[in-house]
């Protein structure tokens, strides 16, 4: 195994154990921090659901790739993974709870400034309307949910032991859930970057067992998170289930739950589609972060209580750590990033070349873009994004979305649909369909991925996106990721 | 295996609700019989009777320590109710010390046996059910602190009650010794007397102005 691979992977498994420290935190926090869990217990449970959830609903073939595949060179991800789990690293010393993709996302636009790519303004607007509509979200949530079970358990009138017992039983449960659920959505945050550089290989044992190389490669990433979890998740638990609010039991259980709530509300596609689907009206989707719903739902408890138990000066840290987990990990990632490329001599990002080819024009022409002022670019060659992006400014102010479409169609894949690459088995992602229509395309070869996702639409149905609408916004971007998985397999620049 | 022990779990918590149910039961029992003992001494004095009682209520104060060490032992070791351990033992302690008092204070009369007078006779009795009373309410309190946390209020204003009404009968009674023509050695006897009684009434009330504040924390 490659060495260089293995110094990158440790990257990942920093980011892993950087993950378990501070993520670990919402989903035991309360029951850590109200004495209800003892850490070991919570660390175990916590640690062997981690591991479950990642090894077995983590390894979905569309979606291993994860936030930091959008950097398209292994040490250039290898760093921003570094960067972000530094920084969550320095907020877990200090026993701040922070979103982790939140610095994931910093880190990327580190090395989107690095490398000159565009930033995804949206990516900007979500981690900023996060820090407001989650914990807000949380906390009217939380608020509400304990007045109505509080309510409850007043007229139930248990016994205090049972009552104690049966909170103990919710704490757990929810923990449990909790923990696997972080170990499915997160573990491809983690790992996912390094699928293409896997060093493991698969096995079965007899016809039951197998026991794919992602899963072996999630299977590390979920122990590094359950590291996280024993060596170094307590300060945090500790901050979120005491320091911020005496909490009773009940209101521990309040806060985990409403933050389950929350995430699965407001950020399931799945649920939007069921709704959609049997003709209700959906609930907008707002970007969520499991952080700032526990933290929401703590204080939307404390302001229940009257707000006098709240400790403002925990929640003024707290948020600050917020809005500075972000700059932190881009500033990292971008002084990283130069030490990477200019000292150590690695390849931190690919370069793409753009060319704006006569389909191309013709493409922009049919979606509105005034294309006139870039005729002169026409047939030139960019090797690199910041040429490319000098040239568009130089031809014509254009607006931002404008401006994305034209990099997204001047971009040159050179695809060649190469007969032996095509996969033979549903066990690669697609349908017998879809592969059967990659093998009426054998052997042609596309300029931009965008040809070969329009000839691969007109292949098969299978391929085709459906109208753009709520019901369907689930399946196009499921479509979408496979559309991008078999232009990586197939493109003949780059890596 | 996380299923079994949580069904474990539940099944523990119910043996320990029974033993915290007995150890109120008992001290409840021990309150009637205090009360009855005592009925029994102004009539008949030290006899059988208020010897078998006195004997029972001993009885009862040493079980109900027993179950006391063993409700804590289980508190502290399945590392139960985290967040009201400390009030549930400080509780159980206070209770247990309104039981000493009422077997200490039958002790005394067994041992000392003071004459009472006649005519203080009502008046003794009267100030037995008051501080019997206040215990019963404590008691109730202490119950419902377990299971109707809501009702706890109801309870400690009775006991509340109880122990004024206590302190205004002892008052009188003391006034009442005080002007017999007993000597002066035998008047503060019988003041001592009257004391023990209202000691349990006032021990009571402390109790009750703790379990006050455990309710408060306890609210959920």
């Amino acid at each position: 195994m490659d060495v260089a691979v293995l110094i990158l992977l440790s990257t990942g498994l920093f980011m892993g154990w950087s993950l378990g420290a501070n993520d670990a935190a919402n989903v035991f926090g309360t029951a850590v921090g109200t004495r209800m869990v003892r850490f070991t217990t919570a660390a175990l449970i916590c640690s062997i659901f981690v591991i479950l959830g990642a090894v077995i609903s983590g390894a979905g073939a569309a979606q291993t790739l994860g936030k930091l595949g959008a950097i398209n060179a292994l040490a250039g991800s290898s760093v921003a993974a570094f960067a972000a789990a530094l920084t969550v690293y320095v907020m877990t010393r200090a026993g701040l709870p922070v979103s982790t993709s939140q610095a994931i996302v910093g880190a990327i636009i580190g090395w989107n400034l690095f490398s000159g790519f565009p930033t995804d303004s949206q990516a900007l607007v979500k981690i900023v309307s996060t820090w407001v509509a989650c914990p807000i979200l949380a906390g009217v949530l939380a608020a509400g949910l304990f007045k109505l079970t509080a309510g409850f358990a007043y007229r139930i009138n248990l016994h205090l032991l049972r009552q104690d017992a049966y909170i103990r039983a919710g704490l757990i449960l929810a923990g449990a859930f909790g923990a696997y659920s972080l170990g499915a959505n997160n573990i491809a945050n983690v790992m996912g970057v390094f699928v293409a550089a896997n060093p493991f290989t698969s096995f079965e044992i007899g016809d039951v067992f197998s026991f794919s190389a992602v899963q072996q490669l999630f299977l590390l990433g979920a122990i590094a998170i359950g590291v996280g979890v024993f060596t170094y998740s307590k300060r945090v638990m500790m901050t979120v289930g005491n320091s911020l609010l005496q909490m009773s039991p009940l209101a521990a259980w309040v806060v985990v739950i409403s933050h389950s709530i929350t995430l699965f509300v407001f950020a399931s596609e799945q649920l939007e589609h069921a709704l959609a689907s049997a003709g209700l009206p959906t609930i907008p989707l707002v970007p969520v972060s499991s952080s700032q719903a526990v933290v929401g739902g703590v204080i939307g408890i404390g302001l229940v209580k009257g707000g006098g138990g709240i400790r403002w000066g925990v929640v003024g840290n707290i948020a600050s750590g917020w809005v500075t987990t972000p700059v932190i990990a881009c500033v990292v990632c971008f002084i990283s990033l130069f030490f990477m490329q200019n000292i150590f001599n690695q390849q931190v990002f690919r370069a793409v070349t753009y060319v704006l080819s006569e389909p191309a024009f013709e493409r922009l022409n049919a979606s509105g873009v005034a294309t006139q002022s870039l005729r002169p670019l026409a047939a030139s060659r960019f090797d690199d994004i910041k040429s490319f992006r000098t040239a568009i400014s130089a031809a014509g102010p254009f607006a931002v979305s404008d401006e994305r479409r034209i990099i997204e169609l001047a971009r040159i894949d050179d695809i060649h649909v190469a007969p032996a690459a095509i996969p033979t088995s549903t066990a690669s992602g697609l349908s017998l369909p879809q592969i059967a229509a990659l093998r009426r395309l054998g052997g042609q070869r596309f300029r931009h991925g965008w040809q070969f996702a329009d000839a691969l639409a007109a292949a098969d149905d299978a391929w085709a996106p459906r109208p753009d609408t709520t019901v369907n916004k689930t399946y196009n971007k499921a479509l979408r990721r496979q559309i991008d998985s078999v232009i990586r397999l197939f493109r003949t620049v780059g890596p | 295996m996380k299923t079994r022990k949580n069904f474990e779990l539940f099944g523990r918590t119910k043996a320990l609700e029974s033993e915290i149910d007995l150890f109120l039961d008992q001290l409840s029992q021990s309150g009637i019989l205090f009360g009855r003992a005592l009925a029994t001494y102004l009539e008949e004095g030290a006899s059988d009777d208020f010897d078998r009682r006195l004997q029972e209520v001993n009885a009862l104060e040493s079980k109900n320590d027993q179950l006391r060490r063993s409700i804590e032992h289980q508190l502290y070791q399945q590392t139960l109710i985290p967040e009201s351990r400390g009030d549930v033992l400080g509780l159980l302690e206070n209770l247990d010390s309104v039981h000493g008092l009422l077997e200490g204070g039958l002790w005394q009369f067994s041992i000392e046996q003071p004459d009472i007078p006649q005519q203080l006779h009502p008046m003794f009795q009267e100030l037995v059910d008051c501080a019997v009373e206040a215990l019963e309410s404590l008691v109730r309190a202490s119950r419902a602190f377990f299971r109707d946390i809501q009702a706890v209020g109801d309870h400690l204003h009775k006991v509340m009650f109880f122990e004024k009404e206590a302190d205004k009968i002892g008052t009188k009674l003391k006034r009442a010794i005080f002007a017999t023509d007993l000597p002066l050695y035998e008047k503060a006897h019988i003041r001592n007397f009257c004391e023990h009684i209202d000691n349990v009434a006032d021990r009571s009330e402390d109790v009750a102005d703790r379990l006050a504040i455990y309710t408060i924390k306890r609210t959920l």
